[in-house]
């Protein structure tokens, strides 16, 4: 366990790093798939057919792949930054399509009663699905936008191993290969490392359930 | 046309002012494809030489290149498959032992089970991958890759058979017993054929998440499919096109899987009718 405390420093630097990628990359795939899933439920077909395609390849394409693509394509568009910002947006694409289509059924859960009255008092699309839908999807949707994200977190992992320097994967990889150290208390620290991050997300996404979720 | 209740069947005014929107939506994104495309070909990643290897039968290393990456295919696909037998059956396994088993084993189940659920699958891999060597297990890079996923996956299968078991009327069990039959025999002839056949969709979907996994093989230097683009890349030098083909084998794959997860709930729903229905499971792409 001494390995854990003698790098306690390197450790923390790597829970910090990974919850950077967590943050930006949460934010943007939250908005990027509140957006992609008001497309999907859209009333003109070149946006739903948007919307579709996109959760397609997202969803089924490895984000390995989502990430090298990501890396060699960006380049070749003129678009630069670094490793992190690429692992970021990429980590963001593939969840915005798990975090559209959570959304999408919380849609279908909203009873139509409430989208056939706002219709009825002259609500268009756009303040139908705002003002009325949209904010009481997301209260259905919390557990499993929750799930989401968790899974979100634990796959910044996989940006780590991809080459974005000094995340959690990423002090783990070095401790064991660089430095030569006993790989199981390596092991558990990166682990600990990440159920940091995830229980207390857990106990928070059950006080946000009982606060706002409505039971259908 | 309609079956939306969020909006109106269109009328005229509507009608025009979406097919304006429908329009101006269209041209911005063939615009989008086309600075893509154009930008691809000044940068030079348009050309013959870069794509024809990988869709040119005529290609002189057409042949070897599929043959690279159809081996590649068939790792994925290998290591994918082992993973999902071995997962259903610990799974299963964890399922049943944590509905009957007593209540001080149930706890070390659930602990289990939590555990493995917070671990990242690719730290699940590359630490199998490191330390079951150091407790002298050598064995082919295969199987650390399917020890780490089936780690990480026969829990997430033993909470989609626990919620198909959960799912079931009590009235299915209780009649079991009431004609005599013991506990295994209720399980195994009664519970969990139904319990199986309700989650069924979630396990098909559960085997998309399985095979997008397996790219992480590349990691610890599988031969999968990733890591036949990555040689084939190291030749050829056409990172763009490679990671092309091989997404769209692997969008493809899951798919048609997808599809397939679809198309058995809708069997399994018409044939359920007034009956009890499966509980949902979230996707959440774990990969």
């Amino acid at each position: 366990m001494h390995v854990i405390i003698d790098n306690l420093p390197l450790y923390l630097s790597g829970l910090q790093r990974t919850l950077q990628i967590c943050l930006y990359a949460g934010v943007l795939a939250l908005v990027l798939g509140t957006v992609i899933a008001a497309f999907r439920v859209a009333p003109l077909p070149p946006l739903r057919a948007t919307g579709t395609s996109w959760v397609t390849v997202f969803r089924n394409c490895p984000l390995t792949v989502v990430l090298f693509f990501m890396a060699f394509g960006l380049p070749e568009l003129g678009l630069n930054g670094s490793y992190f910002w690429f692992g970021t947006i990429g980590l963001a694409l593939y969840t915005s399509a798990f975090v559209c289509e959570a959304i999408r059924s919380g849609i279908n859960a909203v009873p139509p009663g409430q989208a056939e009255a706002a219709r009825a008092i002259g609500l268009g699309f756009g303040q139908t699905l705002g003002l009325v839908v949209l904010p009481q999807a997301v209260r259905t949707v919390v557990p499993p936008l929750g799930n989401v994200i968790i899974a979100m977190i634990k796959n910044s992992a996989i940006v780590g191993a991809f080459g974005v320097g000094g995340d959690l994967f990423a002090v783990g990889d070095t401790l064991t290969s660089a430095r030569g150290e006993a790989v199981l208390p390596v092991l558990i620290g990166v682990v600990l490392g990440y159920l940091v991050i995830t229980i207390p997300a857990g106990l928070l996404l059950g006080v946000l359930e009982r606060k706002v979720a409505i039971a259908r | 046309m309609t079956n939306s209740v969020l909006y109106e069947a269109p009328g005229p005014v509507a009608k025009r002012r979406g097919l304006v929107v429908s329009v101006v939506v269209g041209v911005l994104l063939l615009a989008l494809l086309t600075w893509v495309l154009v930008t691809l070909g000044v940068n030079g990643q348009l050309t013959v030489e870069k794509w024809g290897p990988l869709i040119d039968p005529t290609n002189g290393t057409f042949t070897a290149l599929w043959g690279l990456l159809g081996a590649g295919l068939g790792n994925t696909l290998l290591a994918a498959v082992l993973a999902m037998a071995f997962s259903l059956v610990i799974g299963t396994l964890l399922a049943v032992s944590r509905v009957i088993a007593a209540p001080w084993y149930r706890w070390a189940v659930v602990g289990l089970v939590e555990l493995l659920r917070g671990v990242p699958v690719v730290i699940a891999v590359f630490f199998a991958s490191r330390v079951l060597p150091s407790f002298g297990l050598d064995m082919p890079v295969m199987w650390y890759l399917v020890i780490g996923l089936t780690a990480y996956n026969s829990v997430i299968i033993a909470e989609i058979v626990r919620a198909g078991i959960l799912s079931l009327p009590r009235g299915q069990s209780e009649a079991a017993y009431a004609i005599g039959l013991r506990r295994s025999q209720v399980l195994r002839t009664v519970v969990l054929p139904q319990a199986f056949r309700a989650m069924l969709p979630a396990l098909i979907s559960q085997l998309v998440v399985i095979v997008k996994d397996t790219s992480l093989g590349f990691i610890i230097s599988y031969v999968d499919l990733v890591r036949q683009g990555q040689i084939v890349i190291q030749n050829l030098n056409n990172p763009i096109q490679t990671y092309f083909v091989v997404g769209v084998v692997f969008v493809l794959i899951n798919y048609a899987l997808s599809r397939a997860a679809v198309f058995t709930e809708r069997r399994l729903s018409q044939g359920r009718k007034g009956g009890f229905t499966a509980p949902r499971v979230t996707e959440t792409g774990t990969a």
